[in-house]
């Protein structure tokens, strides 16, 4: 990574003047830095995925089967019909250019071909050659082209520079998803072989062990004990969190990055402290899933196929287990997946009850069917009704602001609920600016499965307009942590504040939680989750107090 | 670049050569271009759009993917934001009626600029002006010219002329005098906005970048229209009595040529047949094809009623007990719960076979395992 620019490197070197030559005579260079690594074929083997063989991005020769232009075709044109998304996108953008200077990928590289339209103009060029009369009589005067190897290689370097955020979909009078485009163009890529690592691997270690790092049965419990021993120490009391049981009220469902990697582990003591102090009070029975261990699914990122097997894992241990719902924890993709797509593709979902919280008596009716309630949802409900002991005094040395994460907003409507729940356990909070926020937010950067090690400078690249909104309320209040309700984030993001916004830490709704949430019987709560003084805290923040404060 | 939009232009000028010269040198091609072709661009016309709107109903939507333009409707105290949001039909109605009829999602536009370091927005509203006005203003000339095929003229098109002839007659009075009765605003909003959109793809280098012929050849021809509607009505005085002549025989199919009426009305009625039959194979589809995207016309309440697809498949999937059978032991000695104990004697052998298949896997799962911490 020594040859990541620094950030004001990268910020002189972003211009947003097209070349004067014709896209389509720029060919696509596939650089380090900004490529991710090709797919292991282990992993495509053991999801039976075509192609599996070792190859690299950085070859000439991509190993690709004899007929590839021919599968290609047959997969378009099959998608075509099977998803009027896709069809209609094709045919009616204007090309007026409202989603250009939308995308992060865009605003951070300057690179014209990760301008929406033209992302999409990638696959639409050999849409109007295959499939419409006067694209190919026209030709290339009119956008159309054949495919071929340079093309191929166009679309792998800029479907794997979108992070499938949907905020160009926003803006389009036609909503023309481009998310929805790189959605069909991985799968294509994917009847090839053509995926990075950072997607198949997980993807194939889900698929086996249930979660996308491949901890195993004992592992995922072993790191939740880790858990237990850690809140011992800093509460005086040792949550014991439930496995794979039969008969408990709720299965809960959240991404395996929370378990393995700071941040997110603080987020995941905070569920677990969250469901112990449910559960003396109320007896409410949660239970953690380690077949089900993972909420993500980056099957979403490789194919609509691949998405519904891995997902197929919530519902079948909802029903193995006999439980009444399921909650899911803090994750982007997660959501969108659930939100939009859960319900269609492996339910319906009869065997489990309408969601209903015990201890408030609400019914979750915008679940009816799913049968699966976001966790900001649950903890927003239960604050609004008191039931939580909350003494958000231990969070006061943080100015917090929220990053809105993609999927959760363009993919769900979820705002008001985290914001509801950092309001009641934090004392100061500060929105971005309006760009920046709810529908409009910025990615992270490295959503989609790019949130690799190799792309670093495209994840910086792409994370600057988030990153640069972040630094206007650091400078405007003082703030110095950003929550989030995603995984992905937590785990990319402090690269990305550690780039851009060095002062600006990353937090998990839950941890702040966590944080406020006391325990029947616990000892004096000297430490937060991540086993920092308090006190120190405090007095640290207290210098930089003054401007701050509405 | 400029081969695009010059071709473009190249090709509507020989639109307007054959049209005009072809009127002027052979006398019988009128019956050509203010009969024959006008009907053939209608039948293309109406069978590409029927077509095209066929082709995509015929495509599945597979999915429920509206885009979430606002708060979604969970909890009974949090506000939803019914229109942009939409968790009924009602709310779903009015969120593309006013995509249509506002362009409610172009209204949200802004632009970017990089500042000191900063990512900042402009407000960038002139897009949407010049969208707005230049549909307005062509819906409105294509509803006035509802008067050339109608007769006698149906009140709203005559109130609409009214309308649209009254602002400007005021305006313009003193300083030009001219001897029509009044000038009709939409046509040169259209011709302004037509110019404006025609700039926009010339001078602001990311618009440019992306611009094919196609999207300046319909700004030419439209034009193109407007221009000869406009001369036809200010400069060249054309017998508008003959021209409502021929136009009230193609819809009442006796037809005429009237002798009096001017070539360069024949070239006007060519560019509108050729706008007529290049519609359907081309991105002014957007008009049907807003109405079918499924980010904008579906419901947000997909949590709460279950989308069905109609070609939802069987997938394989990794059971529960093809999991336990790969991690029983492990599970039973770390304490959690199974669904099969192992019997002392077969579970061995059992044990045997899917204990050589995570072997390959754990090596991938080592991966990834480690990978996070190596990007640090
Ligand atoms: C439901 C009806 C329609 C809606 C909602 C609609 C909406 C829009 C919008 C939002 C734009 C993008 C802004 C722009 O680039 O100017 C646009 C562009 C355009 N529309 Fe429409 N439109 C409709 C019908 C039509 C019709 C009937 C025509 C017939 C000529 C037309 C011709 C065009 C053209 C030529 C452009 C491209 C302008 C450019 O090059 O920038 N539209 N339309
Ligand atoms: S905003 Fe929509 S219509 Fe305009 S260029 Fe982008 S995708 Fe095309
Ligand atoms: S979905 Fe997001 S990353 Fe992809 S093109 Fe649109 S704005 Fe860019």
């Amino acid at each position: 990574m020594s040859d990541l620019p620094t950030a004001e490197e990268m910020l002189g070197n972003v211009k947003h003047r097209p070349p004067s030559t014709d896209w389509m005579d720029v060919p696509a260079e596939i650089r380090r830095g900004i490529a991710c690594y090709a797919g292991n074929p282990k992993s495509l083997e053991l999801l039976g995925h075509p192609n599996p063989r070792t190859w690299s991005c950085f070859d000439d020769d991509w190993q690709l089967p004899e007929n590839w232009q021919q599968i290609i075709h047959e997969g378009f044109k099959e998608r075509l019909e099977k998803f009027r998304s896709f069809k209609v996108f094709m045919d009616i953008c204007v090309r007026c250019g409202a989603c250009a200077d939308k995308c992060h990928y865009f605003i951070g590289t300057g690179d014209p071909k990760n301008m929406p339209v033209l992302r999409a103009e990638l696959l639409r060029s050999v849409y109007r050659n295959d499939f419409t009369r006067v694209g190919k009589l026209l030709g290339k005067i009119n956008g159309a082209r054949p495919m071929n190897y340079e093309v191929l290689k166009e679309w792998w370097s800029y479907l794997f520079q979108c992070s499938e955020c949907r905020r160009c979909s926003l803006f389009c009078p036609y909503g023309i998803d481009t998310a929805e485009i790189t959605i069909m163009g991985r799968e294509l890529l994917n009847l090839l072989g053509l995926n990075i690592d950072w997607i198949v691997t997980p993807v194939a270690n889900c698929y086996r062990t249930g979660n996308h790092l491949g901890i195993q049965p004992h592992a995922f419990k072993d790191m939740l004990d880790f858990f237990s021993d850690d809140l011992e120490e800093i509460t005086g009391i040792r949550p014991e969190p439930q496995f794979n049981k039969k008969g408990a009220d709720i299965l809960f469902v959240t991404p395996s990055g929370d378990v393995f990697a700071d941040p997110g582990t603080y987020t995941a003591m905070g569920y677990m402290m969250l469901f112990h102090f449910l559960q003396e009070k109320y007896g409410l029975d949660v239970t953690w899933s380690t077949y089900a261990s993972e909420g993500g699914n980056f099957g979403f990122f490789t194919s609509h196929e691949t998405m519904k097997r891995l997902n197929a894992k919530m519902y079948a241990e909802a029903r193995r287990l006999g439980v009444k719902w399921i909650l899911g924890g803090e994750c982007g993709h997660m959501w969108r997946v659930i939100h939009q797509y859960m319900d269609t593709m492996n339910g319906p979902a009869d065997f489990l009850e309408m969601p209903v919280n015990p201890i408030t008596g609400t019914a979750f009716t915008n679940a009816a069917s799913t049968k699966m309630v976001h966790i900001a949802e649950f903890t927003a409900d239960l604050i609004k009704h008191g039931k939580l002991d909350l003494d958000p005094s231990r969070n006061d040395h943080l100015k917090v602001t929220f990053h809105d994460s993609c999927n959760p907003a363009r993919g769900m409507g979820l705002f008001d609920e985290p914001r509801y729940v950092i309001n009641k356990t934090c004392k100061h909070f500060y929105d971005m600016p309006e760009n920046s926020i709810r529908e409009q937010t910025f990615c992270c950067g490295s959503g989609s499965g790019l949130n690799a090690g190799e792309d670093m400078e495209l994840r910086m690249a792409g994370g600057l307009p988030r990153a640069s909104a972040v630094k206007t309320v650091r400078d405007r209040h003082g703030v110095n942590m950003m929550a989030c309700v995603c995984a992905i984030d937590r785990a990319v993001l402090p690269d990305l504040m550690s780039y851009w916004v060095p002062e600006v830490d990353v937090t998990g709704v839950h941890e702040l939680v966590g944080n406020a949430l006391n325990l029947a019987g616990q000892h004096e709560r000297t430490m937060n989750l991540r086993s920092e003084e308090l006190a120190e805290l405090q007095g640290t923040a207290e210098d930089t107090e003054g401007q701050t404060d509405e | 670049m400029n081969k695009r939009y010059i071709l473009s232009l190249i090709a509507v000028v020989v639109l307007f050569l054959i049209a005009y010269l072809g009127v002027e040198a052979v006398p019988a091609s009128k019956w050509l271009f203010g009969i024959l072709i006008p009907y053939v661009a209608l039948i293309v016309f109406v069978a590409g759009f029927i077509r095209r709107l066929l082709s995509w109903s015929r495509s599945a939507v597979p999915f429920a993917i509206p885009t979430t333009g606002g708060q979604q409707k969970s909890l009974k105290w949090i506000k939803p934001s019914t229109i942009d949001s939409p968790s009924s039909k009602s709310a779903v109605f009015i969120r593309m009626l006013l995509e249509i009829v506002t362009f409610r999602s172009l209204f949200r536009n802004t632009r970017m600029k990089l500042k000191e370091g900063r990512v900042t927005y402009q407000l960038e509203i002139f897009l949407w002006v010049g969208a707005l006005a230049f549909h307005y203003a062509f819906f409105t000339v294509l509803f006035r010219h509802l008067r050339f095929f109608t007769h006698p003229t149906p009140l709203p098109v005559q109130l609409v002329e009214n309308l649209d002839s009254f602002f400007r007659m005021e305006i313009m009075q003193d300083f030009i005098q001219i001897g029509v009765p009044g000038v009709y605003l939409s046509g040169l909003v259209l011709l302004a906005a037509v110019t404006y959109l025609f700039l926009r793809r010339i001078f602001i280098g990311n618009v440019k970048y992306i611009s094919l012929a196609s999207d300046y050849f319909p700004l030419f021809l439209i034009f193109g229209i407007a221009f000869t509607g406009i001369m036809m009505r200010y400069v060249l005085k054309t017998d508008v009595a003959a021209a409502k002549e021929l136009t009230m025989g193609l819809v009442t199919f006796r037809w005429s040529i009237p002798g009096n009426v001017s070539s360069i009305f024949f070239v006007h009625l060519f560019f509108v047949s050729v706008l007529l039959a290049y519609f359907p194979f081309s991105k002014l589809m957007h008009l049907g094809g807003i109405f079918f995207s499924p980010t904008r016309n579906m419901r947000t309440d997909t949590r709460a009623v279950r989308h069905v697809n109609p070609w939802n498949y069987p997938v394989n999937v990794h059971t529960y007990e093809e999991y336990e059978d790969d991690f029983r032991d492990k599970m039973i000695e770390a304490g959690l719960p199974v669904d099969k104990m192992p019997e002392p004697q077969e579970a061995s052998a059992e044990d045997e076979e899917p204990a050589a298949k995570p072997e390959e896997p754990e090596a991938g799962a080592a991966d990834a395992a480690t990978a996070p911490e190596e990007k640090e």
